[in-house]
């Protein structure tokens, strides 16, 4: 799937040495469908500790990108990718650590809270256990670290044991979100988190993320103006699988330089 | 206008309550319609010496059904041994792993497979299996075997099933959605760890039943047995032994030999027990999917 040779990515990776202040630099990053152009030439740098947040129409390949980050698009055959996604100081789409490591690097919030069919407790747990941790109080400290963390542990102390299931939606996806933080990321990939959600249970989520950028760079897809504008530290705005701008919010959303950029300001308020 | 309508929907709705008791009573009409057949060996035999005696000999009024309900399930536990982990793994493979394409090419032969008459099974095992088990795998064990055996039974009684339970599993797993998949990719675990924590576990009553509704069908098959098992009345731990099922017994002998007393009586019992049999089993399935389910 990557067809950068090893002496290619050794070359790039001194080229692009990260700025401290950067987690992850995407360099002419390309994703094909067969012959649909998915991605075309993405290069962009995400600040650490920061929301950025990937603004655009439906379809406009903000989710690919985002599955590319973890690697999920390796799922899908019919997916080539080419180009370097630095994370850190490692071109994952060229490198030879091994994929679940890379991904325990990223928790990922996706469209609709999916939680494994197991407890409450035993999704915090997972990520925990196939990292190999076996040490029941550590466990327990970290499950309830962070519940608490999400705002989850009072509303369901007394039930760890229930199925994850039996939680209304909005606890669901904070329950996905303390799964994933357990597994000790530095970035979160959230995937239109709210786009399922109630507004009380969205405002939570944006509320969270808020707390937790201290510790965590968040990389936020989301169509809905008003969140981005909510939220932002740095966006990036995509048409059709190209981003058209990105930088500073207020400066973006204030003095679009582009015509489509200003009629999406335009049709989103 | 209205009249019409109310005549209509009354005689809908009557028909449709007549269908559902028909059908909801079918079981218990069969039940004792064999029962009360069988009823008459009842007077010669106890219960218990009927389905625990090895005494099989109809002429002599000697009716000891143990023979017939061990080869039963000697050659059902057998195939389930075969389809138990092929299954699993096919549609696994089939599902998580494997291109749309493939699917695609197996969907039809898994339906041919499925639809293929039991007796061509029968022929095939004949003319494969059982020479199959003489030659080669008798030998392995160095003894002899005429090929007729409970394994040629649970061999084919097995590639019978699979493509049955296939079909199940690969219904079943297909309905785990994508996203579920990649949240546990993304928590770091491997395919494998995905597939067993999130396909598997998730699915556990659902897999349940489909073995179990490929086991009561296994149970009761009866023509592709009856052609590769032997039919011989002998109760033998030895999978290279011949065995006489229950079904093969009402199918062989229905129809003749009742001239001797109580024959026509006996197999009906043999029927009624089939029927019990695979009733315990379903019960035993129902209970395991309701036990899972809570978890």
């Amino acid at each position: 799937m990557n067809n950068a040779a090893a002496s290619q990515t050794s070359e790039v990776s001194t080229k692009a040495a990260l700025h401290s202040s950067q987690i992850v630099k995407i360099q002419d990053l390309n994703v094909f469908a067969g012959d649909h152009h998915i991605l075309k030439n993405i290069n962009l740098e995400i600040p650490r500790n920061k929301i950025t947040v990937l603004l655009g129409p439906s379809g406009c390949g903000k989710t690919t990108l985002l599955k590319c980050m973890n690697k999920l698009t390796d799922l899908y055959r019919e997916l080539k990718v080419s180009g370097s996604i630095f994370i850190e100081k490692d071109d994952i789409l060229n490198t030879t650590t091994n994929i679940p490591s890379i991904r325990q690097k990223m928790g990922l919030l996706s469209q609709r809270p999916y939680p494994l069919p197991v407890s409450i407790y035993r999704n915090v747990s997972y990520g925990l256990k196939l990292k190999g941790v076996r040490d029941r109080k550590l466990i327990n400290f970290s499950v309830e670290k962070h519940l608490r963390e999400v705002g989850l542990w009072e509303e369901v102390k007394n039930r760890l044991n229930a199925p994850a299931t039996s939680l209304s939606i909005g606890q669901q996806q904070r329950l996905c979100l303390a799964r994933g933080l357990a597994v000790k990321p530095s970035i979160i990939l959230a995937d239109e988190p709210t786009s399922a959600l109630d507004p009380i249970s969205s405002k939570i989520i944006e509320n969270l993320f808020k707390d937790i950028k201290k510790h965590y760079t968040i990389i936020l897809v989301t169509h809905v103006l008003r969140q981005a504008i909510r939220l932002a530290d740095h966006a990036i705005f995509m048409i059709d699988g190209e981003i058209i701008e990105q930088g500073d919010p207020e400066e973006l959303f204030k003095n679009p330089q582009t015509e489509e950029l200003r009629a999406y300001l335009v049709d989103g308020n | 206008m209205q009249l019409r309508r109310k005549i209509f929907d009354k005689i809908t709705g009557f028909w449709m309550i007549t269908s559902l008791i028909t059908i909801l009573s079918l079981p218990l009409i069969i039940g004792t319609g064999l029962y009360l057949k069988a009823a008459p060996l009842f007077d010669q035999q106890s219960f218990f010496s009927l389905i625990f005696s090895s005494q099989w000999a109809p002429s002599k009024g000697e009716f000891g059904f143990w023979p017939f309900i061990a080869g039963s399930l000697y050659v059902t536990v057998l195939s389930f041994l075969f389809t138990l982990p092929v299954c699993l793994l096919a549609a696994i493979y089939l599902t998580q792993f494997s291109s749309k394409q493939l699917i695609k090419v197996m969907h039809p032969v898994i339906d041919v497979l499925a639809g293929l008459p039991s007796v061509i099974y029968g022929v095939w095992g004949i003319l494969i299996i059982v020479p199959f088990v003489s030659k080669y795998v008798a030998p392995v064990f160095n003894t002899t075997s005429s090929g007729y055996s409970v394994l040629s039974g649970g061999i084919v009684l097995a590639v019978m099933c699979i493509p049955y339970i296939l079909n199940m599993l690969i219904e079943i797993f297909n309905t785990v959605p994508v996203g579920l998949r990649e949240a546990s990719l993304s928590l770091g675990a491997t395919r494998w760890e995905s597939v067993k924590h999130v396909v598997i576990r998730g699915n556990f009553p659902g897999i349940i039943s489909a073995y179990g509704l490929g086991i009561a069908k296994a149970f009761g098959e009866t023509i592709a047995v009856m052609m590769v098992v032997g039919n011989v009345v002998k109760v033998s731990i030895n999978p290279l032994d011949a065995a006489y099922p229950l079904p093969a017994l009402i199918a062989n002998n229905y129809g003749e030999m009742l001239s001797i007393p109580m024959y026509d009586a006996a197999l009906m019992f043999a029927a009624f027990l089939l029927l019990v049999i695979i009733l315990i089993f379903n019960m035993i399935f129902r209970y395991l999917i309701h036990k899972t389910k809570r978890q």
